[in-house]
């Protein structure tokens, strides 16, 4: 008798991923469908597709799915969760998304404490659009509108989301987490399971910042760039909870 | 029983009769009243009021609720609507309904709080990227307004389109007796909406994103097949031009009572003339134009802007007669007396 060790979650659909080879989103993916399933709230889930690399996402996780507008999710899932507040919304957005054109949206869905999850990838660029630089570029990284690479002056300091949102009263949890290895890897399940959990216990506003990679916007291969991010990744944006809040009074 | 009501109010009484489960707003004068008196109404009867953050959020918060099959509602005004447009493109590209009040000020940029019809063209035209329009009612009355709102969010469902009210500023603020229309059971489909019940129907998903040229183009063929449809039933005019009038006056919204004292004016004055309003400003009644009676011999088109409305009168009249134009902007209204004398000088 042979023994499942190792198969496909059931929250994702059949449709061939639109990632490029060695992109993390994959294994982004998985988790959160995994998460979906082994809380038994697929059926109830409603996913928020950003405008980025992961604009599609509605067409991976087997749920219910809505594309929002560029850095808008936030106030899409608002406008979801607040119509239905025994479902499960999460939105999934990448850092230019997040970070640039979408700040008011999610500074305001923490800031109202939406019963939200937020699944935040930071790979430090614009994939999508063709590797520009995001707020959340590293300083000297070159991109294709940093050519000679960050700079401060002009293009300041790589934006510290999670510690940022972490300072409004409302929120109930953000952890910033990373796939680049196994162990990392379990603890970002951990911290996407938690985020979700919050949601079904009430509990308010919750997000995972993954740092993740871009291999091709890096210039570098899949395993390079796993290691990119242990050694210039981590040590500017550190690991660890920001806000863990107990238990609050939610918007319904 | 009729009751004295704001314009503004009167509305939002109308949306919740209609079955407006929920409001999204950002505060914009001169249609504060909307927000404010959903705050307290929607809310007691257990819909969703969320002050949002920008007119961007909030008309993402109306997609967001609109894809999950709720009868939402957002109202706004000038430079609000401009910032609204975004999300109308991503409302109409995912054929989602929902109800738009624009209460309309004068401008461009930050303008003025006075009321004004400048925004005739971002109404009908948008300033959303793509080939798209959306109804638009422009009620003249308060009990018009009310109305109008409990049939623009019927026409929403039906279309499964964003469905625009465009009042100007002293319709909103002004009070009349009014009643509350009666409301006809509406069974409307939303068996595509994305609220999460994939356990028993397959997954639902809601998007504008086609990156096929071959997909994009047969959608938006579709949804023009949708707006033949649209033009084929819902337009709406008042037409008062009676056979023996000389002059046909058009006008819309609160412009179009003045005109019809100027037309009191000017049949004491031995000039005869007939409004005609239009109420659908999209689909435009470009046919009434064509079949005015042939006493008509002048056409003049009064608008509280520079002229915008003129340019659809002028298409569906295609050249057939004479069109003069009197209008008053940046807040200022004309008086029944001015354009009295305005059509008296173009004969």
């Amino acid at each position: 008798m042979s023994k499942v060790v190792y198969e496909k979650s059931r929250g994702l659909t059949d449709n061939p991923l639109s990632y490029c080879p060695g992109c993390a989103h994959g294994i982004i993916h998985k988790i959160v469908a995994d998460t979906l399933t082994s809380l038994d709230v697929l059926e109830r889930t409603i996913a928020i597709a950003p405008v980025g690399c992961s604009v599609m996402a509605y067409e991976f996780y087997n749920c219910d799915g809505i594309q929002a507008g560029h850095g808008r999710a936030p106030a899409v899932a608002t406008g979801v969760k607040r119509t239905n507040p025994d479902k499960i919304v999460f939105t999934y957005q990448g850092d230019g998304d997040l970070a640039a054109i979408g700040a008011a949206e999610i500074v305001h869905a923490a800031h109202r404490g939406e019963n939200i999850t937020v699944i935040f990838v930071n790979n430090a660029i614009y994939g999508m659009t063709g590797g520009q630089m995001a707020p959340t570029t590293l300083i000297d990284m070159k991109t294709s509108t940093s050519p000679k690479g960050r700079a401060e002056a002009g293009t300041g300091k790589p934006l510290l989301v999670s510690e940022m949102l972490a300072q409004i009263p409302s929120v109930a949890y953000i952890e910033r987490v990373s796939i680049h290895d196994v162990p990392n890897i379990n603890k970002t399940k951990k911290a996407v399971k938690k985020a979700f959990q919050n949601q079904i216990d009430g509990k308010g506003f919750s997000m995972v910042e993954i740092l993740s990679t871009c291999p091709i916007g890096w210039n570098k291969t899949p395993s390079a760039s796993l290691k990119f991010i242990e050694t210039n990744m981590v040590p500017y944006f550190p690991l660890g909870v920001f806000a863990d809040s107990p238990a609050k009074e939610v918007a319904e | 029983m009729k009751i004295l009501m704001k314009g503004n109010e009167a509305i939002c009484d109308a949306a919740i009769k209609a079955g407006c489960r929920a409001f999204f707003g950002y505060p914009i004068t001169p249609q504060n009243e909307i927000p404010e008196y959903m705050a307290a109404k929607l809310a007691d009867s257990g819909g969703v009021f969320v002050q949002a953050e920008s007119e961007v959020a909030a008309i993402n918060m109306v997609y967001g609720a609109a894809a999950a099959g709720v009868r939402v509602m957002t109202s706004s005004s000038s430079p609000g609507i401009a910032l609204k447009q975004e999300g109308v493109s991503y409302l109409v590209g995912a054929d989602l309904p929902c109800v738009i009040v624009s209460v309309s000020r004068s401008g461009p940029g930050l303008g003025g709080i006075l009321p004004a019809q400048s925004d005739y063209f971002q109404a009908t035209r948008g300033g959303g990227n793509g080939d798209y329009y959306l109804p638009v009612y422009a009620p003249f009355s308060i009990q018009e307004a009310m109305n109008l709102v409990v049939k623009a969010f019927d026409v929403a469902d039906e279309y499964r389109t964003p469905v625009m009210v465009l009042l100007d500023g002293m319709l909103g603020q002004m009070m009349e007796p009014c009643m509350l229309p009666e409301i006809k059971a509406s069974n409307y489909d939303n068996s595509w909406a994305a609220n999460g019940n994939s356990g028993k129907r397959p997954r639902n998903t809601i998007t504008s994103l086609n990156l096929k040229g071959e997909g994009l183009e047969a959608m938006n063929i579709r949804r023009f097949k949708t707006y033949d449809t649209i033009k084929e039933k819902e337009i709406m005019v008042d037409n008062r031009v009676q056979d023996g009038d000389e002059v046909a006056i058009v006008a819309y919204g609160t412009p179009a009572r003045i005109a019809l004292n100027a037309i009191e004016m000017l049949k004491e004055q031995g000039i005869k003339a007939g409004l005609v309003r239009p109420v659908t400003l999209w689909p435009f009644p470009y046919d009434t134009f064509q079949n005015l009676t042939s006493s008509v011999k002048r056409v003049v088109v009064c608008e509280l802007s520079m002229g915008q409305m003129i340019d659809d009168v002028k298409i569906g009249l295609a050249g057939k007669l004479p069109v003069s134009f009197y209008g008053r902007t940046g807040g200022m209204i004309f008086e029944p007396e001015e354009v009295a004398a305005y059509v008296k000088s173009c004969i």
